[in-house]
């Protein structure tokens, strides 16, 4: 029984693994992508400190802000002047420019409402968020999270009925021995302890593998990459948590598809 | 002890394997079930153990209704009976010993009553020099004493037996019989499905003729022998 079985459950644990780092990687830069999307809001040039004061104080308690952070006219110019060039050096004479306010909202998803509640405040000139840009995004990122979900259900499907499989063919078998305890007032439950436990040890067996080589090859790739990705959008999930988490769900799946697969073949056999 | 009533049993292919069965086994009798092949024999000893259900009817066992009998139950019935098959139904990988002790391991019988009870019973078939030997190291006669041991073990009113002389030399089926005997003789009921016409027709037990899902004859001290 156990060869057969143990390889199935090892290759496609290590499947499902690898899927698992790679979809929970992708939603770490989901968050990222998510939680960089910000409003600026452009007061109006002609307010004056007390205004802008009043503001930012009026932002703060809308309802859906995170964060606001207040950025001196001064500040945007000299922004614009490294981006743009010395040229706009001139118009430090006289800042044409209005004071900023970088606002975040609590939820990514409501940065639209937040911003069209804030457009609505007085002494502002412009309240810019990449709106139309903002909403697909989104879009792709949930359509990229759930088509991520339904791969590794589906992985995990396949799993249990390959494996279902395998030890239905072992346990065939094995048919002859079930019957007889069966014809000798053996209870469905005493019948089945024994395949279930072999289950078990199928399963923790199974996941060995994937658990080893994931561990080693994702820690490895964090220590060659995550020195080199220090200011990037896109960060490697920290080692030593995430090893432990998908070690110990690759560990609970194994387990949990030895027990489900014994118990599923072992069904056909009590009906004597 | 036994008591089937309107027992009607039609297979999902159409055949009928018994067509208004009505009989009654007293305790502590011999009972041999004789007929042609396929008049529904093989049915009438499965439907005692549960193996198979009536379409209708009631089979009562120690005032047990087998017909409403739910399958959590059936593993209780089975340990009230002691079923022999043919083919002996032995665990190849377990010796003569453990084969027999399977069936009160099972129960979840003790140990020390399982070493008493299996020595207890291989010692009445004659196999306690046999013990350590494993089923494909002894004759057909042999098995099927290991198995019988295995039916009796458990201390059944009754022991249900499947042609269990059918795979046997005459030589050896009389050995047999005089292990069945003897287990009667302490007040089992015995039921023996066969097709030994010898061995009916000399030790002498009630006849009961099963031809087409139907008793068609039932006698004390019968002799063997039906019209098809």
């Amino acid at each position: 029984m156990t060869f057969a079985s143990v390889s199935a459950v090892t290759v496609t644990l290590l499947l499902v693994g690898v899927f698992i780092v790679i979809m929970m990687n992708l939603n770490q830069l989901a968050d990222n992508i998510e939680n960089d999307v910000e409003i600026k809001v452009i007061t109006d040039p002609a307010a004056d400190v007390e205004d802008v004061k009043l503001l930012k104080k009026e932002v703060q308690e809308t309802a859906g802000v995170a964060t606001v952070i207040y950025s001196s006219r001064d500040e945007e110019l000299d922004k614009m002047i490294s981006s743009f060039g010395d040229e706009l050096n001139l118009y430090k004479q006289s800042n044409p420019l209005g004071d900023a306010l970088y606002v975040k909202a609590s939820n990514p998803h409501e940065t639209a409402e937040v911003a069209a509640e804030i457009g609505t405040y007085d002494h502002i000139y412009q309240v810019v968020y990449g709106e139309g840009k903002i909403e697909k995004l989104f879009n792709v990122l949930t359509m990229s999270r759930n088509v991520g979900l339904a791969l590794i259900l589906a992985l995990l499907f396949t799993a249990m009925f390959l494996i279902s499989n395998t030890i239905r063919l072992t346990i065939v078998a094995r048919g002859k021995e079930i019957e007889i305890m069966k014809l000798v007032g053996a209870t469905n439950s005493f019948v089945r302890i024994p395949f279930v436990l072999e289950g078990i040890w199928l399963g923790v067996l199974g996941s060995l593998i994937p658990m080893g080589v994931i561990s080693f090859a994702y820690y490895e790739l964090y220590t060659q990459w995550e020195p080199k990705l220090q200011n990037e959008l896109f960060q490697l999930l920290s080692a030593t948590p995430f090893i432990f988490q998908v070690n110990a769900l690759l560990l609970f799946m194994g387990v949990f598809i030895g027990i489900w697969g014994s118990f599923m073949s072992v069904r056909k056999f009590l009906r004597v | 002890m036994i008591v089937m009533k309107d027992v009607y049993k039609k297979y999902p292919n159409g055949v009928v394997a018994a067509n208004g069965i009505n009989v009654k086994i007293a305790r502590g009798e011999f009972v041999y079930v004789v007929g042609p092949s396929g008049a529904g024999k093989s049915t009438f000893i499965k439907m005692m153990y549960r193996e198979e259900t009536p379409t209708s009817g009631s089979i009562m066992i120690n005032s047990i209704n087998l017909a409403t009998l739910r399958s959590k139950r059936v593993p209780y019935l089975r340990r009230q009976i002691g079923v022999v098959f043919q083919d002996f139904k032995l665990l190849p990988k377990l010796n003569v010993y453990e084969n027999v002790a399977f069936a009160l391991e099972v129960i979840e019988e003790t140990p020390k009553q399982i070493r008493k009870k299996v020595n207890d019973v291989l010692a009445l078939v004659g196999l306690t020099q046999k013990a350590r030997m494993f089923p494909n190291e002894l004759s057909g006669g042999e098995q099927q004493r290991v198995s019988i041991a295995r039916s009796i073990v458990n201390s059944p009113k009754v022991v249900i037996a499947d042609e269990p002389t059918g795979n046997l030399d005459p030589d050896t089926s009389w050995d047999i019989m005089k292990i069945f005997e003897q287990i009667n003789s302490r007040g089992t009921t015995i039921v023996m499905a066969t097709h030994n016409k010898e061995i009916v027709n000399t030790i002498r037990h009630r006849v009961i003729v099963v031809e087409g899902g139907m008793i068609t004859r039932d006698e004390y001290e019968g002799v063997y022998g039906y019209e098809s």
